[in-house]
């Protein structure tokens, strides 16, 4: 148990710091919220205009309830880093006993925990404002989850190095990611819509499997897992990529002596 | 007396910069060695590789025999430090600092022990109060009760005493001062206050341009190089290093 001490360390800093912050804890449901009604508001208007039938909730709905999730989940990550990053914590927590593996997996637990705080309140909200169901998905919503929350920790991971290795200005680099991904995923539009060189990056984006599955379930169609089976382990061998990133990249600070003297503009 | 450090040809280039050059010392149990020098001579360098955050580009620390490189983990454990530079995060209070350094240390009985030393550092008024709001002495007082969380073995302390009152510093000494000669460990001390090196520590190196060029006994050092005092001293090593260099192994 002494052995885990450390990572439970990481969590209750975090623990503290949404305690004692209405600023910290405000963000981990409101803008999910506010997604959620706008993007619901957008299905009703549509399944009110267009005659085709189809219902636009469980497509776009819960297309935008699965995104904001993995959102959450690389910003959960990346944001308990940023707090030692804003608090100029580097020194006192990288001159511990404390293992590199110990301090991602704290992030990651801490990110487990914001994230699904906030997919709850949107659960419970596109259920009973919109009436989402989720038994349209079945238990394949199970796996999107599991998919969409192992590439946001290899994103959110690989976020973290970016910043120790480029300064803390560069975090302005790491909140539009997901933004930046969302074209390639095919959140909202078949794949078969973008141009192949665009299907050829979306092919090793794990989400892009979530997405099309999803849409596959709701045409009423069925789902191979094969597809799902492989983004999961595309963004396993992401994770261990990241953290091989992390790792590399901390020991060039330390070899450089960057994390001494991480300050605001730290270019190196 | 065993040693708590042992550091060996410790060298670090940054670039074409050599920031410390092939040092070599000892720190013993129940020891406080000074060490000391002017800006820019190595001194902070030294202390951030013995905490691991700076890698050496070449040579040796063990922290009671383990080999740091090797053993970070473990060296660690027995290690502390408090550096005014560093102090804690200031969204958090005292307690809570505390407790979370005390976890990642793997201390014991935890809660008794943050009450021991807020009181020991007289910190019980402000044990929730968020470490930012504190005054730069009671956030020293907070970073030297970090430091003490483990009961470290070797005690890395850069300017611990640089922003208390006089009063407040002098009963900071006695506590290290009674932490080095009552507990299991050692300190390593860098000052600019002279009067305080000679007051707590059992023996100086002076560091300048990377490399130890005197060391002994605080209290005889300045005489048995010509000086009447150790700022004198200091001083000499500051502005004149070469006329020393040599004469200090």
């Amino acid at each position: 148990m002494k052995s885990f001490r450390p990572i439970g360390a990481i969590v209750l800093r975090h623990f503290y710091l949404l305690r004692g912050s209405p600023a910290r804890l405000l963000p981990l449901f409101a803008w999910v919220a506010v997604d959620i009604l706008l993007w619901g508001f957008i299905t009703r208007y549509l399944n009110s205009v267009t005659k085709s039938g189809l219902n636009f909730v469980p497509t776009l709905l819960g297309a935008v309830l699965l995104w904001d999730f993995f959102t959450r989940v690389m910003h959960g990550v990346s944001s308990a880093f940023f707090e030692d990053v804003w608090a100029r914590n580097f020194l006192n927590i990288f001159a511990t006993p404390l293992s590199i593996s110990h301090y991602l997996t704290g992030l990651v637990i801490t990110s487990i925990t914001t994230s699904v705080i906030g997919l709850i309140v949107m659960l419970v909200l596109a259920t009973t404002v919109f009436g989402l169901s989720f038994f349209t998905y079945g238990l394949m919503f199970f796996p999107f989850l599991v998919v969409l929350f192992l590439f946001g920790v290899s994103l959110g991971i690989f976020g973290c190095a970016l910043v120790l290795r480029l300064g803390p200005a560069s975090e302005w680099l790491i909140w539009p990611i997901p933004a930046l991904l969302s074209p390639f995923a095919g959140v909202f539009y078949p794949l078969a819509t973008l141009p192949r060189w665009m299907q050829c990056v979306s092919s090793v984006l794990p989400p892009a499997y979530v997405f099309e599955g999803m849409r596959r379930i709701v045409a009423g169609g069925t789902v191979s897992l094969l597809p799902l089976v492989f983004g999961t382990c595309l963004a396993a061998v992401y994770i261990l990529l990241a953290c091989g990133y992390f790792v590399s990249v901390y020991h060039h600070a330390q070899r450089t002596g960057l994390i001494a003297r991480y300050s605001a503009e730290t270019l190196s | 007396m065993s040693d708590v450090l042992s550091i060996t040809g410790l060298r670090k280039e940054f670039g074409h910069t050599v920031a410390v050059d092939g040092i070599s010392f000892q720190v013993g149990r129940n020891e406080i060695v000074g060490l000391l020098g002017p800006n820019g001579a190595g001194k902070t360098t030294t202390i951030n590789m013995i905490l691991g955050v700076i890698q050496p580009s070449s040579g040796g620390i063990c922290v009671e025999g383990l080999d740091l490189a090797a053993h970070r983990g473990r060296a660690l454990e027995r290690t502390n430090f408090a550096a005014v530079y560093s102090p804690l995060p200031g969204n958090l209070t005292v307690t809570q600092n505390l407790r979370i350094f005390g976890l990642i240390y793997g201390v014991d009985d935890l809660s008794e022990r943050i009450e021991e030393l807020l009181k020991q550092f007289d910190l019980v008024a402000f044990r929730n109060e968020k470490c930012g709001v504190l005054s730069s002495g009671e956030q020293t007082r907070a970073a030297l009760a970090k430091a003490m969380l483990n009961r470290p073995h070797l005690l890395l302390l850069d300017e611990p005493t640089a922003s208390l009152d006089p009063s407040v510093a002098r009963d900071i000494r006695s506590r290290i001062r009674s932490h080095a000669v009552h507990g299991a460990g050692g300190v390593l001390w860098t000052s600019h206050n002279m009067y305080e090196v000679q007051d707590v520590c059992d023996r100086v190196l002076f560091l300048s341009h990377g490399k130890i060029l005197l060391q002994g006994n605080p209290k005889t050092l300045p005489s048995e190089h010509g000086k009447a005092t150790l700022e004198e001293l200091f001083i000499t090593v500051a502005r004149e290093p070469l006329k020393l260099e040599g004469t200090g192994e």
